[in-house]
């Protein structure tokens, strides 16, 4: 648990891919932690039933950052089935880190916020 | 035998000194968030559940009139801390924010119509900021702030400048819980008092600190919380001029708050108990009135001095870290020990959780006072470092380490 500011999430935090706003995305949904401030909004294209592009902006801490950028690489090019089938442990296997119950809502801000963007609601 | 009064004196009345978070040694640097506990407090109610149990003002037992006596000595020696003319001017409530719904709803709403003005300050909690906005919205009563200067002062021109005979209540904080300035509340009052407005202090940063004379300042209403100030979680006070309490409607209505009862209507107890309806917070009264005992066994006078020093320590070692930001005055005069700060390229959650790590407990993000912290440019919020009476330079240095691997492990 002491290391969870590992070599990539740091990458991913200072570096984020797939950042910025996707002008023709056809599902938008921003999501955020009112009590911590931490703040993902995520534009997706989707076409025949496939993640053809996404981008995402965000801000807040290294967790919840890294965990977005993360995620846009895990989905894209994917069927909707697979984000909706996805489930946070595999979302948190990728980030390979252990996250204290404080932190895990950081963690799992995007997948939560994604699967409203595409469902409309958890799944 | 005169003992000196120090940090490292102090320390040792706080039992949770005596633990350690993951093997270190806690460094508890976030008491605008809430004070330890001395032993006299933690005693002094478990003394009371022990011994004296009972409810108030109720039954003509024994026990009962033990805890009464003990519930009214704590509302008197409250009104003494504060030098408020009578006891009877103390209203015991959960915590500031209720306090100022208090007056909000009792006063308020009952007083103020359109057209009518409350002037608060850019820099409240959200809890002496909330609640006018409620009143403004129900009464159609206009809401204005007064702005800050560059070096985080409240500005008196601006003050005077939104300061009208439309002005009815004024309800600033005694010290802002996000940079630690001391706001100049007796000349706020004494300004106020020139249109004939209400004037309220919002005393639950600088009670705890700072030596407090409510008719000295002259406001109309302090409000304390016992939390901050060494005492327990659930229990401060209203402190009011007693004319006024004595017009005002009452709060929460019920038991305990009523001289007689018909089923044409009721008439009000007297003060305060007209604004403590139902069975008190009795144990956390009386443990308010042991936090304002060991807090006057030390002097507020000493308490100043000794936060002082820290202060200066805190501020000359904070501000020569690079690469951090400081949203706080480069003085010790006129401030507490309230140190908001950002490492540029970290976000604030990050850097309170790698101090955690290394045993140091501070606040992490808008602290409850959004509107301050857009205006001085912090919108993703702040780290907060404020410290309190039992804080030692070692706390700050190990505070300073720990900011510097912050650093290292965020290669910025
Ligand atoms: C300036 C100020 N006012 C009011 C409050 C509210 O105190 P409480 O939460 O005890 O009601 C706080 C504390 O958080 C504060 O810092």
């Amino acid at each position: 648990m002491d290391d969870i500011y590992l070599e990539h999430i740091l990458d991913h935090f200072k570096s984020p891919r797939n950042y910025g706003i996707l002008e023709d995305a056809n599902y938008v949904y921003e999501g955020g932690n009112p009590t911590c401030g931490d703040m993902v909004k995520f534009f997706v294209k989707v076409s025949d039933g496939k993640i053809e592009d996404i981008r995402f902006i965000g801000k807040g801490c290294a967790i919840s950052q890294a965990s977005a950028s993360i995620l846009t690489e895990l989905v894209k090019g994917k069927d909707l089935e697979f984000v909706k089938n996805m489930t946070k442990e595999q979302l948190l296997d990728e980030l390979g880190i252990e996250l204290s119950p404080t932190r895990l809502k950081c963690a799992l801000l995007s997948i939560e916020t994604l699967k409203i963007a595409l469902f409309g609601e958890l799944s | 035998m005169i003992k000196e009064i120090s940090a490292e004196t102090l320390r040792k009345d706080f039992p949770i000194f005596e633990r350690t978070i993951r093997g270190k040694k806690l460094v508890y640097l976030d008491n605008a968030a809430t004070s330890q506990k001395p032993i006299q407090v933690i005693s002094k109610i478990e003394e009371f559940y022990k011994m004296h149990n009972a409810n108030i003002h109720r039954s003509v037992h024994l026990l009962s009139y033990e805890a009464t006596v003990e519930y009214e000595e704590a509302h008197k020696k409250v009104a003494r801390f504060i030098n408020a003319n009578s006891w009877q001017e103390i209203i015991f409530v959960r915590n500031a924010t209720e306090g100022i719904n208090l007056i909000a709803y009792s006063l308020g709403l009952n007083r103020l119509k359109e057209g009518d003005e409350i002037i608060i300050a850019i820099s409240e909690h959200h809890s002496n900021l909330v609640p006018w906005q409620f009143v403004a919205r129900k009464t159609g009563a206009k809401l204005k702030y007064i702005d800050i200067n560059d070096d985080y002062t409240l500005s008196i021109d601006n003050y005077k400048k939104l300061l009208t005979e439309r002005t009815k209540i004024v309800s600033v904080g005694h010290a802002s819980n996000i940079t630690g300035i001391i706001n100049p509340v007796k000349e706020i009052v004494s300004l106020a008092k020139e249109v004939g407005a209400i004037t309220i202090v919002d005393g639950a940063q600088g009670l705890p600190h700072l030596k407090v004379d409510v008719q000295d300042i002259g406001c109309d209403f302090y409000v304390g919380t016992g939390h901050k100030m060494c005492g327990p979680t659930g229990i401060g006070f209203v402190y009011g001029k007693k004319e006024i309490l004595e017009e005002m409607e009452p709060f929460l209505y019920g038991g305990d708050m009523i001289d007689t009862v018909t089923t044409e209507g009721s008439t009000w107890n007297e003060l305060p108990w007209k604004f403590e309806a139902g069975t008190a917070n009795i144990a956390g009264g009386i443990g308010l009135g042991a936090a304002v005992d060991y807090l006057s066994s030390i002097g507020m006078e000493n308490v100043e001095k000794i936060e002082r020093e820290i202060t200066a320590y805190a501020l000359e070692r904070l501000s020569s870290i690079k690469g951090i930001k400081l949203f706080t005055p480069n003085k010790v005069e006129g401030r507490l020990g309230v140190f908001s700060f950002v490492v540029d390229g970290v976000h604030p959650h990050d850097v309170a959780y790698i101090l955690d790590r290394e045993g140091v407990a501070i606040r992490s993000g808008h602290h409850c006072a959004q509107p301050l912290l857009n205006r001085i440019g912090a919108d993703s919020g702040t780290a907060r470092i404020s410290t309190y009476i039992y804080n030692t330079k070692e706390d700050i240095d190990i505070a300073v380490e720990a900011i510097e691997k912050v650093k290292s492990v965020f290669k910025v």
